[in-house]
């Protein structure tokens, strides 16, 4: 096993092992502040795809995020009020069942990916970085002045919503469930990595030019993993509105983009538990420091700082070294 | 006389006063090695840019087996069958040497929208990829980071990844750089078996390289073909010993 996948396993076995611990202790705190951290970790898993194998620096990530909270919103209040959605030319009602909000969540953010994608994989370098930031302000203010949807004050939904065979109103059964979808994600993003896909997707960001010169087409191979990483990141936004039970245009605030770029940073771009590393590192952080100064920003800045000056692998890369070509 | 398998017709390129290419019309038979040679700025890599679709012409036209590509990308080109090197090496540098030979062995003959199994289980195409890097004498590299080769050992990567695509035509720009007397010699001997499988249009300053393989020599200087001929004609050409050959060191 490679140091790097001790790392990981020993990840595993914390997200595990310490909501057990809360539950034991009685700290149900603890394990809501784990629950927000694997579901960021998700949102950053989903960028990760886009940026570290693709190396598409996209700063409107929480468009997907937002997208997939406002699914959720829309479809949970639609149900609590017995309204339906839309009567003509089909009948469409709310729900409150998530596996159907995550797939619903799942497409529409794949299908808005497309449409970004398209525009903004035409370009590159500071111009993808605007375009992408643009469409992230578009969804932001059309959501603050999306009355029906709560506007600017944003959504509440009063109770969980369910999931076959579990009470997710049991906070370490909503937790279970938001780490398994990480860990299946984070399986699918392995095998991804690895496939002929992913060979692809990897050589467009180091040399497209051969990757042409082969008969392929890197926008193509972009577009597809955009449309991959959006759909990632937008369940993660499902499974945060569930967390708060609250969406608000906030979810699609281009300071949520960056945040979910810096976990990558701070864990380790392209690496596999990158992300997951610089989201618990985060959310510890947040918790820690921001009880402690409400400039706790600034230390989370030094660090950034630090990291990207003298440990470009991030977290994972000064633990585990460079990463290994696959063989 | 057979149809050219490769054909530029009056390709002219500017970059702004400059005129790269200059109504170059050349083609490439089956089986021959055409070569192309002239001095630094010449505008070889211009010519190899516009008929691998990587550059646009301004005006002219690129047949490749009698259809005109001159508007096709350089990934529809190669899915045609045309295969190219590059002068200065376009790999994946954090790859493996064998991950960049299965990459070759992708565009050319797997499907790259397969998510889930490695590409590294996938026997047809490792088979391939294993059997270019063995060609060119990379086997025992195979795993290595392609950052850590050598300068020529990239070349020779260069070189298996065009094979890895069993083109019906290669384009080669440069391909002996940096090789050393032994590598030339090694690769020559390749090219020589090689254009049995596909013609060869290469842009070569090994004149030793040149003068052993090619059928025909064709003479690019400032962008426009001075003249176009066998090895002795393109020796005995006054011309061609003005403008160039006699200016080699
Ligand atoms: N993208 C570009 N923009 C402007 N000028 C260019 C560009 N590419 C090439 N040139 C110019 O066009 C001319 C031909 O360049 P090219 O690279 O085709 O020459 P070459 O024959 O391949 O030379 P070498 O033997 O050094 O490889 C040179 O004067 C070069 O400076
Ligand atoms: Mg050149």
């Amino acid at each position: 096993m490679s140091r790097e996948a001790v790392i990981n396993a020993v990840v595993v076995a914390g997200l595990v092992l310490v909501p057990l611990w809360a539950v034991w202790a009685d700290e149900p705190f603890t394990i809501t502040l784990a629950t927000r951290a694997v579901v960021l970790a998700l949102a950053a898993v989903g960028l990760n795809l886009a940026l570290g194998l693709g190396g598409l620096v996209s700063l409107g990530h929480a468009v997907f995020f937002g997208i997939g909270g406002y699914a959720m919103g829309v479809l949970a209040s639609h149900a609590q009020s017995y309204t339906p959605l839309m009567e003509w030319p089909v009948l469409i009602e709310g729900t409150k069942s998530m596996p159907i909000i995550w797939l619903v969540s799942i497409v529409a953010s794949a299908l808005v990916a497309l449409v970004i994608g398209s525009v903004s994989l035409r370009t590159s370098g500071v111009y993808f970085i605007m375009i992408t930031l643009a469409f992230g302000q578009m969804f932001f203010f059309f959501t603050i002045s999306w009355a029906a949807y709560g506007g600017e004050d944003g959504l509440s939904i009063y109770v969980r919503n369910g999931f076959p065979g579990l009470n997710t109103l049991v906070p370490i059964q909503f937790y279970g469930l938001c780490l398994v979808v990480l860990l299946v994600v984070l399986v699918f993003c392995s095998a991804l990595a690895r496939s002929p896909f992913g060979l692809a997707l990897n050589a467009a960001r180091q040399a497209p030019e051969r990757v042409q010169a082969v008969g392929l087409d890197p926008f193509r191979l972009r577009l597809v993993a955009f449309v991959i990483s959006g759909a990632i990141t937008g369940l993660a936004g499902a499974l945060f509105a569930d967390l708060a039970r609250f969406v608000s245009p906030t979810m699609f605030s281009w300071q949520l983009s960056g945040e979910i770029m810096v976990f990558i940073i701070i864990g380790g771009v392209a690496r596999l538990f990158g992300p997951v590393v610089g989201a618990v590192l985060f959310v510890m952080l947040e918790h820690w420091l921001g009880g402690l100064s409400d400039y706790w920003h600034v230390f989370l800045g030094l660090l950034l700082l630090g990291i990207v000056l003298f440990a470009k692998g991030g977290l994972i890369g000064v633990l585990a070294g460079k990463a290994r070509a696959h063989d | 006389m057979t149809e050219p398998v490769l054909e530029t017709r009056a390709i002219t390129k500017s970059f702004g006063a400059l005129k790269a290419s200059d109504a170059v019309s050349l083609d490439l038979r089956p089986g021959e090695i055409h070569a192309i040679i002239g001095p630094n700025g010449a505008g070889k890599s211009t010519l190899i840019g516009q008929i691998s679709g990587a550059l646009v012409p301004d005006s002219g036209a690129v047949f490749l087996d009698g259809e005109d590509v001159t508007a096709l990308p350089p990934q529809v080109r190669a899915r045609k069958g045309l295969a190219r090197s590059f002068q200065i090496s376009q790999l994946a540098m954090e790859d493996s040497v064998l991950q960049n030979a299965l990459l070759g062995a992708l565009g050319a003959g797997g499907s790259p929208w397969r998510f889930f199994r490695p590409a590294l289980s996938d026997r047809p195409l490792r088979e391939r990829a294993e059997a270019a890097l063995a060609r060119v004498g990379l086997t025992e590299q195979a795993a290595r980071v392609t950052a850590e080769l050598s300068h020529g050992q990239r070349r020779l990567l260069e070189v298996a990844v065009a094979l890895t695509m069993a083109p019906k035509v290669f384009v080669m720009d440069e391909p002996m750089a940096g090789l050393g007397t032994e590598g030339s010699a090694a690769l020559t001997r390749l090219l020589d078996q090689l254009r049995h499988e596909a013609p060869i249009l290469l842009v070569e300053h090994d004149m030793d390289a040149v003068f052993a393989l090619a059928d025909r020599i064709s003479v690019l200087v400032y962008g426009r073909v001075i003249a176009t001929g066998t090895v002795e004609e393109i020796r005995a050409n006054r011309a061609v010993q003005d403008a160039y050959l006699g200016g080699e060191t």
